[in-house]
């Protein structure tokens, strides 16, 4: 018997990034454990670095795409893994100055395991290898949101996340479970197959809803959307980031992915006059609960990251309006809005830790003057806070004008419009809190004998990089709309 | 040449933005040097449009694909309606400028929002695509926000977030009928001309119709969605509430008319009666409700509400008359508007530091500072409608035009007419002079600056050129609303 290796090759990117993740671990035993700090967490930090430009060179380079029951590998797969690489890229530089912990190779190997997790979930066509992906993915999560050890919050949190996590993954499994009854299939085409030529029985929407549980549990979505503000809050700012974008990014991804590929011929219908059981009836009922609630419980909130997280609930609301969108549209309208919210919710929170290690805290009250205190964090504070506003020319604004155009355009006779309505209305009502982050930080003076904000280098140049690319994906989207487009129409999706 | 007018602004806010934040007085030049390079940009481009389209028909500035995917174009062109209020914003901006010389705190930052909004006002006033019209409308409403609420005065805060608010909700219902108005003409173009010339089914024309005029209209202060309007303008520092009277309002009313009447001509004729009403409710209860204000500023501020209903109504008579009395009457309260709130606010609230009608009435302001005394009467004057100002005109023609389609309206707007005669009268006894007990010489008073001074001027010159010679404008205006564009909306009429 010869034993085959070549099942490993389509694989690489994922094996660079896991293998960095246990040379992270290993340089800390061997080498700079017993170094000091700063030196630790550079080196370390700059192995894992090495990990993520690894396999983006590596994917960047690769073209060998193909299908398998359990993966694909398609540009698009791998356009969104460079995206995803890129997310955790910013996050592992902006863990650089982070002192929370003693434990520097186990952070950055769970860091990079997360990361791995992810981009797996990216290529795995059948339900079983993406629930296996989603484990991979949150068990690290779990550990790194608890990694504060000098905090109760963060115990907290990452006790909330566990708990709420692990019964929605059971409500996955259980979904699929009855889904696999019914079918007989995993892979998401059979599937799709199978519920065409089927008569669709009643547990089958069963099996749906329950799948549909786990997803609506990692995009956030009301009422799936209690560890949010308290894993924003109380996880490290790092992880904060890295949940609320990359994480965010792939799992909207699989989400499409399922409900397009895996439910299609289940679609339903969420149009004014065409109300049918399915997907769309689901998406819709989440969509307006998320933007509603998200909206109405962040005006209410005196803590600049719970209020990012009841927004990020809001924006998931939104961004499950593509979900409406016609085949041509609803992709790189999610994608773009996406991939352009996770880059400027990543800036504001790296803002928001920024902020919190100086003030100790991030009550409103921390940001007073900031304007004054640290000009360029609050420039760059301002134009994050603006694009997820909505305001133009920044990225928020396009990607949402796009995604309610999509939505708007894709069922016949205007049949989504109702949503697109809930949609704007809740995104007028979202200027509000918004406005009053930025009203601490330019019109409130400072407090008296406030000193400058020093942030180093590793928080202002990522941010400084995230507040550039809002600006250009806003005043000139049609480069991330037209690379979309490319990898879309080579993929198979 | 227009095009310039954009870029210039904006160029100038990103250039105040990199100076070191001390320098005052470079802040100061630049600003005014900025303001006055937009100025000569659009009367530069005024000439050259009325040499070279006698037809009225809008001229392309600037046209190429921004955005493919979405077949969306950045198109600039310009017609007789957008150079009028392009003109207004020029001058404004000038005034503006002279009447912030005094502005010691964070002053680049002041001039650096005040020149983006300028920029932004330019930009929708050139904008023939929708999708770029409606990112420099809500482009605006972000320096809005923050010149009233870090400069501001009475209730900053809450006038601030008010205006912010109205704003995008406004802009929320246009964004609604912009996209439904996309979509339903089978998602090829936002381009205005194009969408102009496609027959939007009748049943989707009465409900997107009201939806979108309403939602410029808000910013137009069209009753009763005006309250964000007084609040504002007496939060605002001065500059401020003359660029939310002089143009901020307009950009309300120019959207209303360029895209709503535009796109909507049926719609449009199914509610024509309905906005009339609330404009003529406007006018009477913006006039009634400033003659008995205390405070000198929300005098001004619901005779603003009064006076854009004159510009609502002008836009509901549909005849040609009322239309171009309309666009004038656009440019003609951008102006006198501006003159009065650079008096209140610059010459007398600075110096007084009341703008209460009981506590400047012993003051005997004529005596202290007679240069306001007399700006204040003449511009009041002009703010009347009396003839020999550009308010007269631009009333008349649209009173005439309304004559025709709504008479009995138009009686009762005549009646407000009377009581905005009747409140400014008012204003000058109780603020210029009474009789005052204080002896002159009690308060010292600094004197009227030169800028102020010059801007002074120049408001009260445009007026009264106009008055004088509206032909200046009309040659612009009418043309225009003979083109294309306006065909569908006006019923012809006499001229």
């Amino acid at each position: 018997m010869t034993l085959s290796l070549d099942w490993m090759i389509p694989l690489i990117p994922e094996e660079i990034v896991i293998i960095f993740a246990l040379a992270a671990l290993a340089v800390d035993f061997a080498i700079v454990r017993r170094m000091n700090p700063a030196v630790r967490w550079r080196v370390i930090g700059a192995t894992a670095c090495a990990g993520c430009v690894g396999a983006m060179i590596w994917i960047g380079r690769a073209t060998n795409y193909g299908t398998s029951e359990m993966l694909a590998l398609s540009p698009l797969t791998q356009f969104i893994k460079l995206a995803l690489l890129g997310l955790a890229l910013v996050v592992v530089v902006l863990s650089l100055d982070a002192r929370f912990t003693r434990h520097t190779g186990e952070y950055y190997a769970l860091l990079l395991l997360a990361t791995a997790g992810l981009m797996l979930l990216i290529s795995s066509e059948n339900l079983l290898m993406i629930f296996i992906a989603l484990e991979i993915l949150s068990v690290p999560l779990y550990v790194l949101t608890a990694f504060d050890k000098t905090r109760e919050a963060s115990a907290e949190a990452a006790l909330k996340y566990f708990l709420f996590g692990s019964v929605a993954a059971a409500f996955t499994l259980f979904g699929i479970s009855l889904l696999y009854g019914m079918t007989g299939e995993l892979g998401l085409g059979a599937i799709a197959a199978k519920l065409r030529t089927q008569p669709v029985e009643p547990v089958c929407y069963a099996a749906l809803v329950m799948t549909l549980i786990g997803f609506a549990f990692k995009v956030a979505a009301a009422p799936f959307h209690f560890w949010a503000p308290d894993v924003y809050e109380g996880a490290p700012a790092p992880i904060a980031c890295f949940v609320a974008s990359a994480s965010k990014v792939a799992s909207f991804f699989v989400l499409a992915k399922i409900v397009i590929d895996g439910f299609g011929p289940i679609r339903g219908g969420a149009a004014w006059n065409d109300f049918r059981a399915g997907w769309m009836p689901v998406l819709a009922v989440l969509a307006v609960l998320s933007m509603a609630g998200g909206n109405i419980a962040a005006l209410a909130q005196t803590s600049v990251k719970r209020l990012l997280a009841y927004s990020a609930i809001a924006h998931g609301g939104y961004a499950l309006l593509a979900f409406f969108g016609n085949a041509r549209q609803m992709l790189p309208a999610l994608l773009f809005y996406v991939i352009t919210y996770a880059l400027t919710v990543l800036g504001a929170l790296a803002v928001a830790g920024a902020v919190e290690n100086s003030a100790n805290g991030d009550r409103m009250a921390a940001w007073a003057g900031l304007g004054r205190r640290a000009p360029l964090l609050a420039v760059c504070m301002f134009i994050f806070m603006l694009s997820l506003a909505g305001i133009p020319p920044l990225a928020g604004f396009f990607g949402k004008f796009y995604l309610f155009t999509a939505a708007a355009a894709g069922q016949p006779h205007l049949g989504m419009l109702w949503l697109v309505i809930v949609a704007v209305g809740a995104s007028a009502i979202s200027l509000y809190y918004y406005l009053q982050v930025l009203k601490q930080i330019y019109a409130v003076p400072p407090p008296a004998g406030a000193m400058p904000l020093r942030a180093s280098r590793a928080a202002l140049f990522p941010i400084a990089l995230l507040a550039a690319l809002v600006i250009v994906f806003g005043c000139a989207p049609g480069w991330l709309l037209g690379r979309l487009s490319a990898v879309l129409n080579s993929s198979a999706f | 040449m227009l095009a310039w007018t954009i870029l210039i602004s904006f160029l100038g806010a990103a250039a105040l933005v990199l100076l070191p934040a001390e320098s005052r007085r470079a802040a100061r030049h630049t600003a005014l040097l900025t303001a006055l390079a937009g100025l000569a940009c659009a009367l530069a481009g005024a000439v050259q449009y009325e040499r070279s389209a006698a037809s009225g028909a809008p001229v392309d500035l600037v046209n190429f694909s921004w955005i493919a995917d979405l077949h969306i174009h950045f198109h600039l062109a310009a017609d007789g309606v957008s150079i009028t209020l392009v003109l207004l914003t020029g001058i404004a901006a000038v005034a503006g400028v002279l009447f912030s010389w005094n502005i010691e705190r964070r002053t680049r930052e002041f001039f650096a929002l005040y020149l983006a909004l300028i920029g932004s006002v330019y930009g929708v006033f050139l904008s023939f695509d929708l999708f770029l019209l409606f990112v420099f409308y809500e482009l605006a409403i972000i320096p809005k926000y923050f010149l009233i609420a870090v400069w501001g005065s009475t209730r900053r805060e809450y006038g601030a977030m008010k205006l912010a608010l109205y704003s995008l909700v406004g802009s929320a219902m246009v964004l609604v009928g912009l996209i439904a108005a996309y979509v339903v003409s089978g998602a090829q173009t936002f381009d205005l001309t194009e969408l102009a010339k496609y027959h939007f089914p009748a049943a989707f024309q009465h409900w997107a119709f009201p939806l979108v005029f309403v939602g410029f209209a808000i910013l137009a202060g069209l009753w009763p969605f005006h309250t964000w309007a007084p609040t504002g303008h007496v939060a605002a520092p001065t500059a401020g509430s003359m660029l939310l009277a002089g143009v901020v309002m307009k950009l309300g009313a120019y959207g209303a008319l360029r895209v709503a009447m535009t796109l909507f001509p049926e719609g449009l004729r199914a509610w024509q009666n309905e906005i009339a009403l609330l404009a003529v409710i406007g006018i009477v209860y913006g006039a009634t409700v400033a003659l008995v204000q205390r405070d000198l500023k929300f005098v001004i501020g619901y005779s603003s509400v009064s006076h854009m209903g004159f510009v609502l109504l002008g836009l509901m008579t549909l005849s040609k008359i009322g239309l171009s009395g309309a666009v004038l009457q656009m440019f003609s309260h951008g102006i006198i508007a501006g003159l009065l709130f650079a008096v209140v606010g610059r010459m007398v609230y600075d110096r007084a530091h009341t703008r209460d009608l009981t506590e400047l009435q012993p003051m005997n302001l004529s005596a202290l500072a007679p240069f306001a005394a007399v700006t204040f009467v003449i511009a009041g004057a002009a703010s009347m409608g009396l003839p020999g100002f550009s308010g007269f005109i631009a009333e008349l023609q649209v009173l005439a035009g309304a004559w025709q389609v709504f008479p009995r309206l138009t009686l009762l707007a005549g009646v407000g007419i009377l009581v905005g005669i009747a409140f400014m009268v008012r204003v000058w006894i109780k603020a210029f002079f009474a009789e005052g007990d204080i002896k002159a010489s009690a308060i010292p008073i600094e004197p009227i600056s030169m800028p102020e001074r010059a801007g002074a001027l120049v408001l009260l010159g445009t007026t009264v050129l106009i008055g004088l010679w509206p032909g200046l404008l009309l040659n612009l205006i009418t043309p225009t609303l003979n083109s294309t564009l306006f065909q569908g909306m006006v019923k012809g009429g006499p001229q």
